[in-house]
């Protein structure tokens, strides 16, 4: 008996330090409260870990640099949801009442948990902030008040995907008898450009051929054995995720499709994932909504005030310049210029989640104000609206290197007359299953 | 190993089906693209997917031989040995030392395990066997992260992941499918050996028939414990180089467990050889099944309609293929 009353006592131990580890925040009462849904666990861990590291060495940087926002503190805490919708609920739910005026906003990073938190944040009056994920139909704003999608939609991503293979072959005509491929994760985010895809298919006249993976996607063989044995077609569109796209890029490489015509959706070109696809992965591109490099004002900051001091929030400088770090940089700017705008209208004090929404809905981070933030090039500026919560919804082509992705191509614009028309009949749909009244914009 | 004529028979029903139903989908639909060249190299494919499929599910038919537990930890122990590897890798050791330093973690790692967890729950049932085993799978997933670190791990051992052309240039086949398909194959026929011919493999399958009988003859279960899941450490790390070079080395590896279920399902937990049929069918199966059935369907169907095909199987033989038939009096 005394043998167990000591491994009761280990496992007591053990739960004890376990929650004592996922509480690691202080909290303060005239600080400006800042909770994180981030995955630094999981099977997605690779791809969370650096946008964490970016989102939070921002947000550091504004402490130890400027005092914070406006002369008000800022107090991050992070709550890890292993990318599970259970558990971002649930992380949601106990941060959201946190710091002396709740959490001001919340970025979910994932579309499971955005779409389990759409009615909860209107009741709570907390803004949901998805950048390049979540339901793309909340670009209207008059449906959608609390949730913004900026910089760029799924389907927006599909209609820059076919903008850029369009101007590939010489024009829109051009791309007419064209056999264009998706391969998609088997989920409700990979199926989001189908519609946006079919309506473009018959706008110009290409094939358009469907091929889900089933989640995780670790054995493709199959599907590479239609698409490059069998289909053969002009250009394969990815919308993969995690493992699922090193995979692909490996299967394409074994049934010898090439990699140059091989395109992926944002998430499916971290550098996490080009690193065990090695060799195959050189020539692969992939869509973009940030930036790409290390060698930006922003960057050389964060080195300078954080990691020459020990206070950077990775071990070391090498993953600063990531793709996911960079989008951790470009989200945490998004929510720190909205805090300002709320500060400068309400007060320098913590804001509400309220007052956050209200500044979100006038948020204009320009050429000059990226300048000055250190960014400029690094992230487009975006200008959002009552009606427009996504801005102008741009995205580059990029493409790895062997070592590292460079950018082939400026911003392009989507096709935002088509997707406006999309966005707004898709959240008419909304609206009506759900009896919202749209709100007034003048 | 005695075959026995309904498994034969099932074989060889499942083989015509597997070559008759992708045929009459092309020859009755024109979704379907079917040409016997295009047919072979799927097929070949799906074998050699299959093969990597066996190479996980042996770890779970040893465990399951020496204690009777589906032993829940053991894409978990791909994924730790192959992170080990990786890392030691990585710290400077030259990847033949790294391997034989990782064989040694796998071994101490063995003895952790029944003097931690198994020594105290000899005899009990089953399932607390089971739970335990689930309890293993979430530590060394936290703990090979927490050493190793959650960062995407190339693992490159030199073999070309190339396409390869045979038959005049007919028949596409991977050539790393091929040169794993050789290592399992080497394993399996080690293997298999291992239990057949020697002591400790008779020993072994004495205690997977009842722990107090075995201990009553003299059968040291302990050591044939830590014996076993070192071996199947063994096969985890030759697993994880295997899947870890094809992936890259991360947190998903600790899923390919899922891959080799339905070839447990259909080979039986308790067969080497079962483990090696069951996953040439399993991935023929669903290869085929994706590219000449699922075009109908609408596709992705290949991870569910490995476990249907599973589940067809046990319809004829509810002990798997080559599993034991258990027969208790009441």
């Amino acid at each position: 008996m005394k043998i167990n009353k000591v491994k009761t006592g280990i496992i007591a131990a053990a739960v004890g330090m376990a929650s004592l580890i996922s509480t690691p925040t202080v909290m303060a009462a005239d600080a400006q409260y800042i909770g994180s849904l981030v995955y630094r666990t999981g099977p997605y861990a690779p791809g969370g870990i650096p946008w964490a590291d970016g989102f939070a060495d921002y947000i550091n940087l504004l402490n130890e640099r400027d005092g914070g926002i406006n002369g008000v503190k800022l107090n991050l805490e992070e709550c890890d949801t292993a990318y599970n919708t259970d558990k971002g609920v649930e992380c949601y739910e106990r941060l959201k009442n946190n710091g002396p005026t709740g959490m001001p906003a919340v970025m979910p990073l994932s579309t499971g948990i955005t779409y389990a938190l759409l009615d909860r944040v209107v009741a709570d009056k907390i803004p949901l902030i998805t950048s390049g994920y979540g339901r793309a139909d909340a670009a209207d704003g008059t449906i959608f008040p609390y949730v913004f999608v900026p910089p760029a939609t799924y389907w927006g991503g599909a209609d820059i995907a076919i903008n850029y293979m369009a101007s590939e072959e010489g024009g829109y005509d051009n791309l007419k008898g064209k056999k264009i491929a998706l391969v998609y994760h088997d989920s409700a985010y990979g199926k989001e450009p189908i519609k946006t895809l079919e309506a473009l298919a018959g706008k110009h006249g290409f094939e358009l051929s469907l091929f889900p993976v089933p989640h995780p996607g670790l054995e493709q063989k199959a599907t590479w054995l239609k698409i490059g044995r069998q289909l053969r077609p002009d250009y394969v569109l990815m919308y993969g995720w995690g493992v699922m796209n090193a995979t692909a890029i490996k299967e394409a490489a074994a049934v010898n499709f090439p990699r140059e015509k091989f395109i992926g959706i944002w998430w499916s070109g971290n550098d996490v994932d080009m690193v065990p696809a090695g060799k195959a992965a050189v020539g692969y591109k992939s869509l973009q909504f940030n930036g790409v490099g290390a060698d930006f004002d922003v960057h050389k900051m964060i080195k300078q005030v954080l990691y020459a001091n020990g206070k950077g929030s990775a071990d070391s400088e090498a993953g600063i310049g990531e793709v996911a770090y960079n989008r951790g940089l470009q989200s945490a700017v998004l929510l720190t210029e909205a805090l300002q705008g709320a500060m400068n209208e309400f007060g320098n004090k913590p804001v509400t989640g309220e007052q956050v929404q209200w500044a979100l809905d006038r948020l204009d981070i320009d050429e000059a104000r990226l300048k000055a933030i250190g960014a400029e090039g690094l992230f487009d500026p975006i200008k959002l609206s009552c009606a427009d919560h996504l801005g102008k919804g741009r995205a580059k082509i990029t493409q790895w290197d062997g070592t590292q992705w460079k950018a082939i191509t400026d911003w392009i614009q989507p096709n935002n007359e088509m997707l406006d028309v999309m966005y707004k009949e898709s959240a008419a749909a909304y609206a009506k299953e759900k009896g919202i009244t749209p709100r007034a914009c003048n | 190993m005695r075959l026995e004529r309904d498994v034969i028979y099932i074989i060889l029903a499942s083989l015509l089906l597997m070559v008759a139903i992708p045929w009459m989908a092309g020859t009755l639909s024109e979704d379907i693209f079917f040409e016997w060249p295009f047919f072979f190299e799927v097929a070949i494919g799906g074998l050699l997917s299959g093969v990597m499929y066996s190479l996980v599910a042996l770890g779970f038919v040893l465990i399951f031989k020496a204690s009777g537990v589906f032993n829940f930890a053991q894409g978990a122990m791909v994924l730790f040995s192959a992170l080990t590897l990786v890392g030691l890798n990585e710290m400077g050791l030259p990847m033949w030392l790294s391997v034989i330093v990782t064989l040694l973690v796998m071994l101490v790692l063995a003895i952790a395990i029944e003097r931690v967890v198994l020594r105290s729950l000899v005899n009990q049932e089953h399932i607390i066997l089971f739970m335990a085993t689930i309890g293993i799978a979430y530590f060394l997933d936290g703990f090979g992260q927490t050493i190793w670190g959650s960062e995407v791990k190339n693992l490159d051992i030199g073999f070309s992941q190339e396409p390869g052309f045979y038959f005049d240039g007919l028949i596409l086949i991977n050539d790393f499918d091929l040169i794993a398909a050789v290592i399992a194959g080497i394993l399996v026929i080690v293997l298999a050996l291992f239990f057949q011919y020697t002591r400790i493999g008779r020993a072994l399958r004495a205690v997977a028939d009842d722990h107090q009988a075995a201990l009553s003859v003299g059968i040291p279960l302990k050591h044939i414990w830590v014996i076993v899941w070192a071996v199947a450490g063994i096969v985890a790390l030759v697993a994880g180089i295997m899947w870890g070079s094809k992936l890259g080395v991360q947190f998903s590896l600790a899923l390919i467990a899922l891959k080799a279920l339905p070839v447990l399902i259909l080979g039986g937990f308790t067969s080497v050889p079962g483990a090696i049929i069951g996953g040439l069918l399993i991935g023929a199966g669903e290869k085929l099944a994706e590219v000449f059935i699922a075009p109908m369907i609408g596709g992705g169907i290949e991870d569910w309609f490995a476990y249907m095909l599973a589940l067809a199987f046990l319809v004829f033989r509810p002990q798997g293929l080559f599993g034991e038939k258990i027969i208790e009096r009441v």
